[in-house]
């Protein structure tokens, strides 16, 4: 543990990363001490310049509404939805992954086959037409994001599979009579694990970049202030005031980036062989 | 590329009428299968638009009236009648997909045309757009990451490596439609160098050389855009492949005997690191069309993507799921193309492909 966190540190990008993320999730967390009442609701004049008010850091919109407030509210949402449809996809993911890869054969082709016509659709077109038909809520966005990011876990984990199957630690659970479910549980699939937490990091954040972009589109959820609604509302606004759409982007922008930085360390920090041959 | 894409491989060169024979009927027998696949691909697109449909909340009916439109109780029995709602959903999925079949895509009711109408009439806006997107990201993003590349082990100069990567680094986390916007903001706002909105200036009655230009003008803003975000993905990875196949012996071996620098980047380097960037050539136009709808929302562009934020706007849900259905099949048919060019550019495929049957 402690060669993992020196790995992990020498890579400054990733330590950076970690502290700015650390930052949005204390800010979410607090969100509703800082300010009480929803964000939703009207506080000032409309459309205050940012910087000229010092209750109103970041100006208000063209209802009157706190940008900073929903900004603190915003980090609920997208770190919410990231982390929860990157589980779910992971579960989706691991569960077909681990099937195909451990059975091989006939199975392993049906389960590719789909996996495949799901990477091939357009993924973002896709999670619009869900949400719309559902209709947009919490619910729906998380199924939406799941079900179009969960192939490239189940390839990830197939191939991890097909090679660890063959090794002798794997063959000799098999001739003492495991069970193929507990085989995969406690075998192979820990052995799998670091490439899975690598590319979990980088899904969480393309999941809240999908979110953001779904909000833009109107397809938020209706009880939840979210980065991508407030650009989406700033779009129509964008002569009279740009500082609308510039915050929430820099918040999207930052929290993506600083999740990025750390899935590199996660990285570098899992595969140390690999980091060496690289450099 | 250049000089290199002529030179075909060896064995190609001398082949005999007989081996060629074989590999024109190794090549059909590919593209067959492919096409099958592609086939079943879109299929499968259909299908989960007929029950997508059925398990929105709802009567299917209504639901494809669109809310709002639900008032017209005559439109909706029409739909009912058209789709045979009050048969088994076994009957209703064959009624469906002959409709598919026969280019019928619904009716669009808010607008009082024909789905398919619509669709193609917004869509050479959008191959204008995408095929401009495409040939930015493609050709900066690759020039970029061979310049990276080529500087990562060079004391002095190792710094524009550093910038390129940090560069597409905040670039691929950076959410388009906020990109957008901020280019809106800056180039038509603040600076007026560029029109923000639409394809052409409406009501000017440009015609010829005058109108390309008013297009290519309204066409920098999304373009570069859109490519932004895939430009960053090649950059990534041109370097890393870049990187990958110089460490190779061949390539040693190029070096020691004296072929200039030059020469080695792009005759024994470029053409093999090249290939996992067309691989990805045919995965981005999947991600490139779902961008096409926020940047043509972003950009009022008149193509399917807009169509595709009014069509959520007016809940215009035939529309959507007809736009769903076409952008699919294209960019299952452009994976074929890419396919097909793949196996020209890489011989080893066709033989490894020749290998595995025999």
């Amino acid at each position: 543990m402690k060669a993992f966190l020196q790995r992990y540190c020498r890579n400054y990008g990733a330590v950076i990363g970690l502290l700015v993320l650390l930052g949005v999730l204390a800010l979410a967390v607090l969100a509703p001490i800082f300010y009480e009442e929803s964000p939703w609701l009207m506080v000032a004049e409309p459309l205050v310049q940012p910087f000229t008010d010092p209750a109103l850091p970041f100006g208000t919109d063209m209802l009157g509404r706190d940008i900073t407030a929903g900004m603190l509210y915003g980090a609920r949402v997208s770190l919410l939805v990231g982390v929860i449809s990157t589980a779910v996809a992971l579960a989706v993911g691991i569960a077909v992954g681990a099937v195909a890869g451990y059975c091989g054969g006939r199975v392993d082709d049906a389960l590719m086959r789909i996996t495949e016509f799901f990477q091939t659709i357009p993924q973002l077109a896709m999670a619009v037409v869900i949400v719309a038909i559902f209709n947009p809520s919490i619910y729906s966005i998380v199924a939406a994001i799941s079900v179009v990011s969960w192939p490239p876990v189940a390839r990830l984990v197939r191939g991890e599979f097909l090679s660890l199957k063959q090794r002798e630690f794997v063959q000799a659970a098999v001739v003492i009579g495991q069970k193929p479910v507990r085989i995969i549980a406690t075998q192979i699939l820990p052995n799998a694990m670091s490439p899975i937490i690598v590319s979990a990091s980088f899904m969480v954040a393309t999941a809240i970049l999908t979110e953001s972009a779904l909000a833009f589109l109107g397809l938020g959820d209706r009880n939840m202030m979210s980065w991508g609604f407030m650009i989406g509302a700033a779009r129509t606004m964008i002569r009279e005031a740009w500082w609308m759409s510039v915050w929430p982007g820099v918040a999207i922008l930052l929290t993506v980036l600083s999740i990025n930085l750390i899935g590199e360390g996660l990285n570098d920090a899992m595969n140390p062989q690999l980091r060496r041959r690289g450099e | 590329m250049g000089n290199g894409e002529g030179q075909l491989h060896p064995s190609a060169v001398v082949a005999s009428p007989a081996a060629s024979v074989e590999q024109a009927v190794n090549f059909l027998s590919f593209l067959g299968a492919r096409l099958g696949k592609a086939v079943v691909v879109v299929l499968g697109v259909v299908v989960i638009n007929f029950f997508l449909i059925r398990m929105a909340p709802g009567d299917p009916a209504t639901v494809m009236a669109g809310e709002a439109g639900a008032g017209d109780a005559a439109f909706v029995s029409q739909l009912r009648e058209q789709f045979g709602l009050d048969k088994p959903v076994m009957t209703q999925l064959g009624i469906y997909l002959k409709g598919v079949a026969q280019l019928d895509l619904g009716y669009s009711y808010r607008n009082h045309l024909p789905v398919l109408d619509l669709i193609l009439d917004r869509l050479p806006a959008t191959f204008l757009l995408m095929s401009g997107a495409f040939l930015f990201s493609i050709v900066l993003g690759v020039l970029l990451g061979v310049i990276a590349a080529r500087t990562r082990y060079e004391n002095r100069r190792r710094w524009i490596d550093s910038a390129v990567m940090s560069g597409a680094l905040l670039l691929y986390a950076t959410p388009l439609f906020w990109l957008s916007l901020m280019a809106i903001i800056l180039f038509s706002v603040v600076l007026g160098w560029l029109p923000a909105f639409g394809m052409e200036t409406i009501g000017a009655g440009y015609t010829g050389l005058a109108r390309v230009k008013d297009v290519a003008l309204h066409m920098i803003l999304p373009t570069v855009s859109l490519g932004c975000f895939f430009m960053a993905v090649y950059v990534r990875l041109t370097r890393a492949s870049m990187l990958e196949v110089m460490g190779m012996d061949y390539v040693k071996t190029a070096r020691a005997k004296g072929v200039p620098a030059g020469r080695v980047i792009r005759v024994h380097v470029l053409r093999n690191a090249l290939l996992p960037v067309i691989t990805f050539a045919g995965i981005q136009l999947g991600q490139m069309a779902g961008g096409a709808v926020l940047t043509e929302t972003v950009f009022s562009w008149p193509g399917i993507g807009r169509l595709m934020f009014d069509a959520l706007l007016q809940r215009d849900y035939q529309l959507l799921l007809g736009i769903f259905f076409v952008t699919s099949a294209l960019v299952v048919f452009f994976n074929l193309v890419t396919d097909v060019i793949y196996r020209f550019i890489d011989p080893r495929i066709a033989a490894g492909g020749k290998g595995a049957t025999a």
